[in-house]
């Protein structure tokens, strides 16, 4: 278990300080989702109500969006520099390569969430911190999003086409945490009750817990030549 | 296992698909023997280091490191081998001490700090420890990637053309880290197209040719005319006649 968290750790320190000295992957992502809010911003001329309704919905194909090219990015890194072939020679279990890729990535998503919620706050003029539990829910919904892409972009970096296989691999099995993670969302910025919040928790909660568990049992397979 | 045999190859059949790259191949390597691994391109020579490495797993046949079957004891066998291939595995945007760090974590070295410094040492890279790897030529590069495969002290290093791309200054640099390796008993596979320089360094030389070891001699029992003249013998030999092949 120790071999296990020192791996880990390892991996995520190395993803963490790469990426501090080339910014290449969160400076991309973040353009991406600051351009997305932008034009949703300018696109639609909303009035209060339709914005309240439509801001889960936005929020989450920019967090998607970007996400999948931090995703490709960040395996495609690996891949390139003959990086991925070092992470497997080294004698640890290979869950915790991709535990520790995974962690990385969602650091990374939750980083781009933390910027585009306020200057969505102001561009939209929807105040997105009054409602703690929406912050619960973007963890929970980047969470089910990495881990299964972290195992999706594995798989794909492998093809030559992996730039346009992994959004045609993700997106249909990240389909029930975005309904959930739009869903509940958008319950916690219309303050409904939490009965009808609820559903969607478990369900994203659900999600998350069996997603990283096939992630934890097929990764070896999924690297192995 | 043999007596100080440390990597033994029986019947090794590797497919991809319908494509058979290795026939049935067997190969021993005795512990602190330098074997230079020779063949034309496409021979399986990648393919074959690829499955002593545990990146690959072989069809059928046995393979075993150090007394461990992979791909069985995979992870066992990954603590005793130290794999250098044409590209170093390095992370451009670490410097050349924060990398050996990452490797020696994931290898579980003890006494880090220390061990980082003797290996940056021994590849006479000290002065540039806190230099961005991408800041480095291609020969500092490789040269690190060697620091980087022998940080855990392995006892098999595996080497996949690492003289690839790099110029002459370099491939000097690089034999000297090599050859102290293998005079601290190290035993050391390396797949090579150039023959003249594997012939100063190797104990024996074994050249595969269609997915087999098809000659083998050790240095001191090299034919007068040399390694090249025996490479050529070895894979005319092993090439079928046109009218076979067809």
């Amino acid at each position: 278990m120790r071999g296990f968290l020192r791996a880990l750790g390892a991996v995520v320190w190395k993803d963490l300080a790469a990426e501090l000295r080339s910014r290449e992957l969160l400076s991309s992502m973040l353009v991406f989702a600051l351009l997305v809010i932008f034009i949703f911003n300018f696109a639609l001329e909303l009035d209060a109500v339709a914005r309240a309704n439509v801001t889960s919905g936005v929020l989450w194909v920019t967090f998607v969006f970007a996400g999948t090219l931090g995703l490709n990015r960040s395996l495609a890194v690996e891949k390139d520099r003959g990086c991925l072939d070092g992470l497997l020679l080294a004698p640890v279990d290979r869950t915790a390569i991709y535990f520790g890729k995974a962690i990385a990535n969602l650091v990374f998503m939750l980083v781009v969430a933390a910027i585009v919620l306020p200057v969505y706050s102001i561009l939209y003029n929807v105040n997105l911190f009054a409602q703690g539990g929406l912050l619960w829910v973007i963890f929970l919904g980047a969470e089910g999003y990495t881990a299964v892409g972290t195992l999706l972009a594995a798989m794909a970096v492998q093809a030559r086409t992996r730039d346009i296989l992994l959004p045609i691999l993700l997106f249909p099995v990240v389909i029930p945490v975005l309904v959930a993670a739009v869903k509940a969302s958008s319950g916690y910025l219309q303050r409904l009750p939490m009965e009808e919040i609820l559903p969607w928790l478990q369900l994203l909660l659900a999600y998350d817990v069996i997603f990283t568990s096939i992630a934890f049992m097929v990764f070896e397979s999924v690297v192995e030549e | 296992m043999q007596d100080s045999t440390l990597i033994e190859v029986s019947r090794l059949l590797k497919r991809f698909g319908p494509k058979v790259v290795l026939r049935g191949l067997d190969f021993h390597v005795r512990q602190g023997e330098f074997v230079a691994l020779l063949g034309p391109n496409g021979a399986g020579k990648t393919t074959f280091l690829r499955i002593l490495a545990s990146l690959s797993a072989p069809s059928a046949g046995r393979v075993s490191v150090a007394g461990c079957d992979l791909p069985r004891q995979a992870t066992a066998v990954r603590q005793k081998l130290g794999v250098v291939s044409h590209l170093p595995l390095l992370y451009g945007d670490l410097t050349a001490e924060e990398n050996l760090r990452f490797y020696g974590r994931m290898y579980g070295v003890d006494a880090l700090e220390k061990r980082v410094g003797e290996v940056l040492t021994l590849v006479g890279l000290t002065s540039r420890r806190r230099d961005l790897v991408r800041t480095f030529s291609r020969g500092m590069q490789q040269r690190l990637a060697i620091g980087r495969a022998i940080l855990h002290d392995p006892e098999v290093l595996l080497l996949d053309e690492p003289h690839t791309g790099l110029d002459q200054d370099a491939c000097e640099m690089l034999d000297e880290v090599l050859m102290q390796v293998a005079a601290r008993g190290r035993t050391v596979v390396m797949t090579s197209h150039d023959l003249a320089r594997v012939e100063e360094m190797a104990s024996r030389f074994d050249v595969l040719s269609r997915g087999r070891i098809c000659s083998s001699v050790r240095r001191d029992a090299l034919p007068p005319d040399g390694l090249l003249a025996f490479y050529r013998r070895a894979l005319a030999e092993a090439t079928p006649p046109v009218e076979e092949a067809l």
